[in-house]
């Protein structure tokens, strides 16, 4: 078996592959009622825009994500079982079990955070780009978010000052079509998102998600004008094949628009690429796939074992460590009862 | 007398209210076609159309921007946030200027709407999805602010919502939804502004709202067992404020406790200890006790998640320890 990749498409459908099986299995810790809460947003069918753009970041960049952003992260390298441990709230998982599936971070890979609110965390990136021009750290900083967010004004105002102050950072729509049970078109009149970015004097270009080659090239383009202080914005054009989280049916939307939806499938159109190139046989694809999921079912045992975090950690990390921590509820009661003259 | 959960309480008292005065509205994220996201204004687009069921793009602080709008202008809008963490989002439009109009303007114009959003912990949402923020709103003049923890007062709090002059914050609490009660909802309702007592007892009293009214009387259940009786008063409306209903039960008791699920710190639970301290101070054989939530964010984990904000059982406990 070799997992090393041979070519860029490879490497890529790996990425991917790993990303849908991840997300199958964070569907699977729900159902057995490990997950913490319900508040799982998958992101099969949007693979290409993490896996595309990821592949074009490098080391020292830096970026923040939406809700819907495992995908994002383990594209970016992290680790799967910590991600998973996160998502089950465990101490094992990269926030100790406070962040969960929506506020997952790592500052190692440069992930700035998820965000459950929608649009939070985008202006981060602005300032981040400051601290990258300001401190010649050569980093683009690049903001993952839905089309939801395409209406929150905060947006506007971080990408009017990205271009007033010729700042390296990437805005990137993941548009799957809905936001929630809203259809784009019932969200907004104008769904020609580049558009808006082109009229603060931002880079803009929309890009169909099927192929993550297509995805990744624009990319490139966007990063490397980003770098020399033009910012950029990418749309990615893909579909939510399921629903927004874990408890939803989609009963907004029937049974043959999914179907046709579901064939915009990033995966399965590499997998067939990479065939019908001739760059790998399809024995050889299972055999990666089979990899992947032994991999991602580790994942779910990892967090099955893995504590629930110490009741006493709550008061950490509100504040740096060293700093004066929060004083418990329950010692405060007991010494309002400890007066003595009670 | 019927069966009714929380949830369709409010959704009753929305169509009703509707069915009655034309000029309301409904606008935010997927109110319509979707039913809100906890359900509460299910298929209220089908008898009250979509030109009323207003389905709003993710834009919080336009949406409550222009209820204030249309408030002053003719229309009734109630303008729902989805989590009331969205608060963080919006509060220029709500304590800027939904707040502060009337006054500006010289008692000119009012803002007659209603902000309707959900609170509190219960689902592992984490952080940003499960706050108590009731303290800002109750720290801004010039808000209304009703919590409802029943069944009955789902119904009829938002209903007398529906007829205030002044902007009015409706907190419910997402753990509420599903809880089933009977009501009768043609019964005469108590009015705005008054506190209930829904139970009494002559050794404490324990003042609250909202979900830790049901936690109150579970504790106070079983603090009876040990015998020991307290007395739980639900605010209902945090503004305006009942306190003459707190005032005399303290009076009569002596020993008080308030329960909020917001922080301890400058929250609901410090200005009712204040005011307790102060206008009770004659007749408190104690200090008064506040149990409330940490001083610290909710976690996902559902282990720090309950264990940062009051419960059934630090309620007895703390009781307990009150009257040994
Ligand atoms: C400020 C804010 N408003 C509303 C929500 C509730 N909400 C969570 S996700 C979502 C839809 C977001 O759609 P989109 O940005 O397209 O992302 P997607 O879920 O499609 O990935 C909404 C309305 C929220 N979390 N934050
Ligand atoms: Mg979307």
């Amino acid at each position: 078996m070799n997992l090393k990749p041979n070519t860029n498409l490879s490497s890529l459908y790996r990425t991917m592959r790993r990303i849908r099986t991840f997300e199958e299995r964070v569907g699977e810790l729900f159902i057995r009622g490990q997950s913490a809460g319900s508040m799982l947003h998958l992101s099969i069918g949007e693979e290409s825009s993490a896996a595309g753009v990821c592949a074009v970041m490098k080391p020292q960049d830096t970026f923040t994500t939406h809700h819907r952003g495992h995908g994002i992260f383990l594209a970016r390298g992290a680790d799967p079982k910590r991600m998973m441990a996160e998502i089950g709230g465990k101490e094992t998982g990269y926030c100790h079990g406070k962040g969960g599936s929506m506020h997952i971070a790592d500052m190692a890979l440069g992930h700035l955070g998820a965000n459950a609110i929608v649009g939070g965390g985008i202006p981060a990136v602005v300032g981040a780009g400051l601290s990258s021009k300001r401190l010649k750290q050569d980093s683009v900083s690049v903001a993952f978010f839905g089309d939801g967010a395409m209406q929150q004004g905060i947006l506007y105002e971080s990408m009017n000052m990205a271009a007033l102050w010729d700042l390296p950072v990437l805005f990137v729509c993941i548009n799957n079509q809905y936001g929630m049970g809203t259809r784009i078109d019932q969200a907004t009149r104008n769904t020609a998102f580049d558009q808006r970015a082109k009229a603060f004097g931002l880079n803009g270009t929309v890009v169909n998600g099927l192929d993550v080659e297509e995805v990744q090239a624009a990319a490139r383009w966007l990063m490397d004008e980003a770098r020399n202080g033009k910012p950029g914005f990418l749309s990615v054009e893909v579909y939510r094949f399921f629903g927004h989280a874990r408890m939803d049916k989609s009963p907004y939307r029937d049974e043959a628009e999914e179907l046709e939806g579901r064939k915009k499938d990033p995966v399965l159109f590499a997998r067939n690429k990479l065939i019908e190139t001739g760059l790998e046989t399809e024995p050889a694809l299972d055999e990666t796939d089979r990899t992947i999921a032994a991999e991602m079912d580790a994942t779910i045992d990892f967090t099955v074992e893995s504590k629930a975090p110490q009741l006493n950690t709550m008061f950490r990390d509100v504040y740096a460590v060293g700093e004066p921590e929060p004083e418990p509820v329950r010692t405060r009661i007991d010494r309002v009862l400890a007066r003595e003259d009670v | 007398m019927a069966a009714m959960t929380y949830r369709d309480a409010l959704r009753q008292a929305l169509d009703d209210a509707m069915k009655e005065d034309q000029s309301i509205v409904v606008m935010g994220e997927e109110v319509g076609r979707y039913g809100g996201a906890y359900g509460v204004t299910k298929d209220l687009i089908k008898t009250h159309g979509p030109e009323r069921l207003i389905d709003t793009p993710i834009s919080e602080p336009a949406i409550i921007g222009a209820a204030v709008g249309a408030a002053m202008t003719g229309l009734r809008p109630i303008a729902e946030l989805m989590y009331i963490d969205f608060l963080g989002m919006t509060m220029d439009q709500l304590a800027n200027q939904a707040a502060k109009i009337r006054y500006m303007f010289g008692g000119q114009i009012g803002v007659p709407m209603v902000l309707r959003t959900q609170g509190g912990t219960g689902r592992s949402a984490g952080a940003q999805h499960s706050q108590s923020l009731e303290g800002w709103v109750m720290h801004t003049p010039g808000l209304r602010l009703a919590m409802p923890a029943t069944v009955q007062d789902a119904y009829h709090l938002l209903r007398q919502s529906l007829t205030k002059p002044d902007p009015v914050v409706f907190i419910e609490h997402k753990a509420l939804y599903t809880r089933k009660e009977e009501v009768d909802l043609t019964s005469e309702p108590l009015p705005w502004g008054k506190a209930a007592v829904r139970r009494e007892g002559g050794d404490l009293v324990i003042v609250t709202y909202s979900r830790q009214v049901i936690y109150a009387l579970e504790a106070a259940q079983k603090l009876a067992a040990k015998g020991i009786e307290a007395t739980v008063i639900d605010l209902r409306t945090l503004n305006p404020l009942d306190f003459d209903t707190v005032r005399q039960h303290v009076e009569r008791v002596g020993k008080a406790m308030v329960v909020s699920e917001g922080v301890m710190t400058s929250g609901v639970a410090a200005e009712l200890a204040a005011r307790i301290s102060e206008e009770c101070f004659d007749f408190l054989e104690q200090p008064v006790v506040r149990v409330a939530g940490e001083d610290i964010p909710i976690s996902v984990s559902q282990e720090l998640e309950s264990g940062s904000v009051p419960s059934t059982s630090l309620i007895a406990e703390v009781a307990e320890k009150m009257l040994s």
